[in-house]
C-alpha cells in the first residue's frame, strides 16, 4: 500500500450521503442502504484500484477499502439489536464521524 | 438447468474474443486456462480446507490470516483470482455471506455460484432480513448469537469457517470434510455431525 489508511480499526465513520448515479452514468460499489449512515472500522482491507475509474475503463489509481460494519437494526428500523452487517467500503466514500458511539 | 445459448449469442461471442485476441488483452489459452480453474473448483475444496483448519492449528491460523495463501497450500491455483477473506464463526456469531450489488462468490475455492445465490429474493433479503432467510433454510439461531451479514461488494470475496460440530471428536480431517457442505461456507447452514 502506497498511502496509509486514513481510518484506523475502531474509528467511527460516516458513508457519504451521495447519490452520484443521479449525476449520470456511474459504476458505485456503496450500496444504497449504507449511504448516510454511520458505522465502525473493523480494518483497513487493502489498497485497489477505484471500481468507479476501472468501469469507464479510466486510469485508476488505488484506493484503500474498508471492512466497515454497521448495526443491522437502525439500517432498517427492524431486526434484532445486535445483529450487523458488514461492507466493503472504498475510503473516499468515508468521512469522520465526530460524534462518539457507544461500544 | 439454463437453456441452451442461442447461436447468435455464441457468434457475438466469437466476435468479442476475436477482438480481445486482436488487441492483446486476452489469449485464448488465458481464458481456457481460467475456465478449467473454475470448472474444477467445487464446495469440496472449501471443505477440504475448513476440515484442516478444524484438525491443524497452525492451518487454521494461515486461513484466517491470508485465505489466499491457505488455499494454495491446498493446491487450488489462485492466479488471478481476487483476494479470499476468511469469516470465523463462534458461539456468540453467525456469518452469512450476500452480494448484494451482483454475485461475488469465492469461485476460486467454491466453485460456480448456485442460482439462488444470484437471484434477487436471496440479495434483497439476506441483508434485511437475515433471521427469517436463515430461518425458512431451517437454521433458527438463538437470540443469544450476532448474526452477521457480509455484503461482498468490492475487491475481496468472503468465505464462512463453521464451527466444528458436536460429536467430531477423534474424526480425521476426510471424514470431517463431508460434513461441510457449500451452504455451510456460504452461512445459509451449519454442518451437523449425521
Amino acid at each position: 500500500m502506497s498511502e496509509m489508511p486514513r481510518f484506523a480499526a475502531g474509528a467511527t465513520v460516516r458513508v457519504k450521503d451521495d447519490w452520484p448515479e443521479r449525476r449520470g452514468p456511474c459504476h458505485i460499489r456503496t450500496p444504497h442502504y449504507i449511504r448516510g449512515r454511520t458505522g465502525t472500522v473493523v480494518r483497513p482491507l487493502g489498497a485497489f484500484a477505484n471500481p468507479e475509474d476501472l468501469a469507464f475503463a479510466k486510469p485508476a489509481p488505488k484506493r484503500t477499502l474498508y471492512h466497515v460494519l454497521f448495526a443491522q437494526e437502525p439500517l432498517w428500523q427492524e431486526g434484532k439489536a445486535g445483529d450487523t452487517v458488514m461492507v466493503e467500503v472504498f475510503e473516499h466514500w468515508l468521512e469522520p464521524h465526530p460524534i462518539k458511539q457507544e461500544a | 438447468m439454463a437453456a441452451p445459448p442461442r447461436p447468435d449469442s455464441i457468434a457475438l461471442l466469437d466476435r468479442l474474443m476475436a477482438a480481445l485476441v486482436a488487441r492483446g488483452i486476452v489469449t485464448e489459452a488465458e481464458v481456457a486456462e481460467r475456465q478449467a480453474n473454475t470448472d474444477k473448483a467445487s464446495p469440496e475444496t472449501g471443505a477440504r480446507m475448513v476440515a484442516r483448519a478444524w484438525t491443524d492449528p497452525a492451518y487454521r491460523a494461515l486461513l484466517l490470516s491470508d485465505g489466499r495463501a491457505a488455499a494454495e497450500e491446498m493446491g487450488v491455483s489462485m492466479a488471478g483470482a481476487p483476494p479470499l477473506g476468511v469469516l470465523e464463526n463462534a458461539p456468540g456469531r453467525h456469518h452469512l455471506v450476500v452480494c448484494t450489488l451482483c454475485s461475488c462468490y469465492p469461485r476460486a475455492v467454491l466453485g460456480y455460484p448456485p442460482n439462488w445465490y444470484k437471484s434477487f429474493a436471496y440479495r434483497s433479503r439476506a441483508v434485511r432480513e437475515p433471521r427469517q432467510v436463515l430461518a425458512e433454510w431451517g437454521l433458527n439461531l438463538p437470540d443469544t448469537v450476532e448474526v452477521r451479514v457480509v455484503d461482498s461488494t468490492a475487491d475481496y470475496r468472503w468465505m464462512v469457517l463453521p464451527m466444528r460440530p458436536a460429536g467430531t471428536e477423534g474424526w480425521d480431517a476426510t471424514r470431517l470434510a463431508a460434513l461441510v457442505t457449500r451452504d455451510a461456507l456460504v452461512g445459509v447452514a451449519v454442518p451437523v455431525a449425521a
